[in-house]
């Protein structure tokens, strides 16, 4: 499966892929692999029937946020590159990154990662987390015992301390400002295999 | 103010020295003739009691029944544990009196150095070293529960996410320090570098393994101070736990090689003590587990015995560690893995004043043991019978271990690295390798070393002091400079808000997410997997129904923010005496924050309507948006300040009576702690008092100060109220300052209308009351009504005032209900319940008091 899946992958299309997401060359064809596994129209590209059939996503509160943001505005399918982008937040910092000013910002910097993140609230795109919004996803969160009510006072309250322009609701610098001390690099971060 | 606390403590520690300087004499008659066994027993102390009491009551003793008799012996050994523990305890206050050198020095270098000062008493007094740290007392008493204090405070999350690595350090770096050391010493033996000493290969290994126990206590505390970054800490804190328990498994095989001689060692043993190392460990361990479901299992069905449900905890903990002593697996992993696996379950399913007891109980315990160990760790060193000086010896073993500590730190962080996701910084392996300070665990084992295998026990005791003294005080002192020097990685210190919890929780759910899209199994999809096995097995059998349904991360959050900012409140209250700060604009910014939070966590559907407002304002004006709701409040501010202020005075004495009465109720029992729950007498009291007072004084209205819980019953009783007071409602009131209030009668004089609140702080003032002889024909009515501040009583002392409920902090529930209520008196019910669907429909109209009263007209 892994070799079929690598010579389907022509090669100046891995690295324009390693160049963009960085990751290595190893790393793109085995999640291409997994990419053509996951692509059950075998069109090249995931649709999010494709996605929902991953089982563990069913259970997960925020799987179906998880799956919209792979796909960009309007559209229903996602390529290999679009789904490389996505994955490509979540690499890890690595230490020569830190160092050398890549031109552009990687994907997987700490503002993008943010970025990502602030998106999964944020459904209509208006650069800010209402307060309708951020009740959405704690209603996602949170078991079914607390009472909407109380609900509605976390939400007003998790606003509360973001918010410093008063406008209450939650922008994305509100976003990036209030979780200034978290380790976002590190808690946003996954180990892809080699 | 603490260089005055200091002097008092420098003499008590002096005084305390002293005493034992006079009581001397005594000792050295006294502990020879009685005590020649070396018992680890407290010294001396009481001693100098003994012989003056003796002169004078000997007398009476002769013949005859004694009035009063000594008796010493009969009290001996637990008169001079209790001292010892005292002296340890004074040791401890002394050192924490002087602040400033504990900032240099660590507490336990000092504790040491204390010791020191101590043996040298004790030796001088007896010439002869009668307090020694046994292994018996050290390893059955002392040392299980500090173990049992760090597994249970383990934080759990950080520990097995960093489990690999800690396993790693604990496991093979012990093995690799053990090994390296024993081997080294045992080379540069036969290069004669030590001269002649009667030490084999296995007594060397033996040796290594017993000195390869890192000790955290110094180590934690300079982190504490300084806050190291939280992967550094825990992987120093996991290590040296699970490295105590691995040092002594490996110590008891090396222990049985060398009794077995190593002319009898073949590969069939040596693989069976590899065998038996991994079973004592791991079974251990599992069993701890055992104990810790146990627990967990136990605590579920405790709650009608209360008082005693934290002891169940100790006992049960104490018992995993015995039970493993007895099926010779390794107690110490034993009592560690059941506090950590626990934790949870007990923290949950135990009352709150359980889990707190729990806690502090555990603290008083490690930190109690923990002084005695060190300060004996000092008095052990006044020794002449260990001190056997080998110079090699010494300074070899100090030297491989500083060495091989760091190239095993480095090594093995070197391999961790390749597989870490946030790999160990350099500078974080420097303090690693530089942190492997030996303690007490080394020391105990020590002298555990039988005599008649190891010839030469006492070096190895006099060695294994020099490396604890050596580690501790230098290391433990130079431990701190070096952190700040090498700017080590400190963690943010970070405030416990909502947004980073539900945050946390989101990265947690889509770190998942895309390892599941990404198709790899990795961390988080194994402790994804883990939590929900947990979820519907360990949690559904081990923690309370109630609990398991109340609980949730986020929401447990916004419940200790709550409990905070309520406490703040009552400080704030407190401090300002009373509800003083109502008065004051400058105060209550304080709670400017939490004033808004509240009250729009209160009542979200009126916060919708208003968002529009809400956003134009400044937070300043969004104070002011929620008085606003009732103008005719701020018409009377004026009056009004006068009138809080009287009734804040008199309110304070309400609240000093209510509490006397309380105080007055305590009573002893051995199975309740409960401190007088039923309230209904205190209530019957205290509403006569009030009514009482109404009749004399008439007038009261403005109840003052809200404790949360008291504004809910106002709440529902003045909705009950308005009916009758709505009848008699004219024009006037609407003016006049007590309008909140449903007191028609006051009103219907006319002479309140205009200054109604002037005769009413006149009225107070006079304290009497009953003067006024315009109001007494409108008493009746008024007591006949019940206003809405007397039957909150069931709540609490203090009633509320309507400004200063304006601006405090409200519950949720409370505000919504309350809203309406202020908006008008006149119509008051009608509008409650016209507003309600309203506010509900998420009505555009902003609810501003004149709109609101041209409906209800």
């Amino acid at each position: 499966m892994g070799s079929k899946a690598s010579t389907l992958l022509r090669e100046e299309e891995i690295e324009e892929i390693k160049k963009e997401t960085g990751f290595s060359h190893s790393q793109i064809t085995r999640l291409y692999s997994r990419f053509t596994s996951l692509d059950k129209g075998e069109n090249g590209t995931l649709s999010r029937e494709d996605f929902q059939r991953i089982p563990e996503l069913a259970i997960n509160p925020l799987g179906d946020r998880i799956i919209n943001a792979f796909f960009p505005e309007g559209e229903d399918q996602v390529n290999f590159r679009g789904f490389m982008r996505i994955l490509a937040h979540f690499r890890p910092i690595e230490d020569n990154e830190k160092k050398s000013v890549a031109v552009s910002e990687p994907l997987n910097s700490r503002t993008n990662k943010l970025l990502f993140a602030f998106r999964l609230y944020d459904l209509d795109r208006d650069d800010k987390i209402s307060r309708e919004e951020l009740l959405q996803v704690l209603r996602m969160m949170v078991g079914v015992n607390i009472s909407d009510d109380q609900l509605g006072s976390i939400a007003d309250r998790t606003i509360q301390e973001a918010d410093t322009n008063g406008d209450n609701s939650i922008s994305f610098n509100e976003f990036i400002k209030v979780l200034e001390k978290v380790d976002v690099e590190q808690k946003m971060s996954i180990r892809f295999l080699h | 103010m603490q260089r005055c606390g200091r002097v008092p403590l420098w003499l008590l520690g002096s005084v305390l020295l002293i005493r034992f300087t006079s009581g001397i004499s005594a000792v050295d008659r006294d502990v020879q003739q009685t005590r020649p066994d070396s018992r680890p027993e407290p010294p001396s102390e009481s001693t100098p009691n003994q012989s003056h009491a003796d002169h004078g009551h000997g007398s009476s003793a002769v013949g005859g029944i004694p009035v009063v008799t000594f008796k010493w012996h009969h009290v001996e050994t637990p008169y001079q544990v209790a001292l010892w523990i005292l002296v340890a305890g004074l040791a401890k206050l002394v050192i924490e009196a002087n602040h400033h050198v504990t900032n240099v020095i660590p507490e336990s270098a000092l504790l040491i150095c204390f010791g020191f000062i101590l043996g040298g008493i004790i030796w001088g007094a007896d010439k002869v070293q009668t307090f020694k740290l046994n292994p018996t007392v050290f390893f059955f008493y002392l040392l299980p529960q500090i173990i049992l204090d760090t597994g249970y405070s383990m934080p759990n999350k950080l520990f097995f996410g960093n489990m690999g690595a800690i396993l790693v350090y604990a496991v093979i770096g012990t093995c690799w320090n053990a090994a390296s050391l024993g081997l080294s010493l045992w080379g540069c033996h036969q290069g004669g570098a030590m001269g002649d000493l009667d030490i084999g290969l296995l007594q060397y290994l033996l040796f290594g393994s017993l000195i390869a126990a890192v000790d955290p206590v110094a180590v934690i505390a300079v982190f504490e101070q300084v806050h190291v970054n939280e992967v550094l800490f825990i992987l120093v804190f996991g290590e040296s736990l699970l490295n105590d328990g691995v040092t002594v498994v490996l110590f008891n095989v090396f222990d049985a090689f060398v009794s077995l001689g190593g002319a009898r060692i073949n590969a069939v043993e040596i693989i069976k003590g590899i065998i038996s190392f991994f079973v004592v460990a791991f079974g251990g361990s599992l069993l701890g587990l055992v104990f810790g479901l146990l627990i967990s299992l136990l605590t579920k069905v405790t709650q009608k015995v209360k008082i005693i449900e934290p002891a169940f905890v100790f006992v049960l903990g104490y018992l995993s560690y015995l039970t493993a002593e007895m099926l010779s697996l390794s107690s110490i992993l034993s009592i560690t893995f059941c506090g950590v696996s626990c934790q949870k379950y007990i923290n949950a399913n135990m009352a709150e004043s359980s889990v707190s007891t729990v806690r502090y109980v555990m603290k008083v315990f490690a930190n109690g043991s923990e002084t005695i160990i060190f300060v004996f760790l000092g008095i052990s060193a006044i020794d002449t019978e260990i001190w056997v000086w080998n110079t090699g010896f010494i300074l070899l073993t100090l030297f491989f271990i500083f060495v091989y500590r760091i190239i095993g730190v480095f090594f093995l962080t070197w391999i961790l690295n390749r597989y870490r996701l946030v790999p160990v910084e350099f500078i974080d392996q420097v303090i690693m390798s530089y942190g492997g300070l030996r303690g007490a665990v080394a020391y105990g084992l020590a002298t555990l070393l039988n005599e008649s295998k190891i010839k030469e026990k006492n070096l190895m005791i006099c060695t294994t002091l020099l490396v604890v003294y050596f580690t501790v005080i230098l290391q433990g002192i130079t431990m701190k400079p070096l952190v700040n020097w090498l700017k080590v990685k400190k963690a943010a210190v970070s405030e416990l808000t909502l947004i980073e919890k539900l945050q946390s929780k989101v990265f947690d759910h889509m770190l998942v997410a895309i390892e599941d899209i990404s198709g790899q199994i990795g961390h988080n999809y194994m402790r994804d997997k883990w939590n929900q096995f947990e979820e519907r097995w360990m949690t559904r059998i081990l923690m309370k129904k109630s609990v398991r349904k109340s609980r949730d991360c986020v929401f447990k959050v916004f419940h200790q923010l709550n409990l905070k900012d309520a406490m703040s409140y009552v400080a704030e209250g407190e401090r300002r005496g009373s509800l003083e700060f109502v008065r004051n604009e400058s105060a209550f910014i304080d709670f400017k924050k939490k004033f808004v939070d509240d009250c729009s966590g209160a009542m979200p559907d009126i916060t919708a309507c208003m968002s529009d407002d809400y956003s134009a304002m400044s937070s300043m004006s969004r104070i002011d948006q929620v008085p606003s709701v009732s103008l005719e409040m701020h018409e009377q501010n004026m009056k009004g300040v006068r009138e809080t202020e009287d009734i804040n005075t008199h309110h304070l004495l309400q609240q000093h009576l209510y509490k006397g009465r309380k105080q007055h109720r305590h009573r002893y029992s051995r199975s309740h702690f409960n401190v007088n729950k039923d309230e209904n007498e205190v209530q019957e009291i205290f509403q006569r008092t009030m009514r009482n007072r109404l009749e004399s004084f008439k007038s009261a209205k403005m109840g003052v100060s809200p404790p949360k819980k008291i504004s809910k019953h106002t709440k529902k009783d003045q909705q009950q109220k308005v009916p009758n007071g709505k009848s008699t409602e004219n024009g006037k009131r609407y003016f006049s300052g007590d309008e909140d209030f449903q007191f028609p009668e006051g009103d219907a004089s006319g002479f309140a209308a205009s200054d109604g609140s002037h005769p009413f702080p006149m009225t107070y003032r006079a304290g009497a009351g009953i003067e006024n002889p315009a109001y007494i024909p409108d008493l009746d009515p008024m007591a006949a009504e019940i206003p809405p501040w007397l039957a909150e009583y069931d709540a609490g002392p203090v009633a509320p005032s309507q400004r200063a409920q304006l601006r405090l902090p409200w519950t949720p529930s409370d505000l919504g209900r309350l809203a309406p209520l202020r908006i008008s008196t006149r119509s008051n019910d009608s509008f409650a319940q016209a507003d309600a669907p309203a506010a509900q429909q998420k009505d555009d109209e902003p609810p501003t008091p004149s709109k609101r009263d041209g409906r209800n007209m």
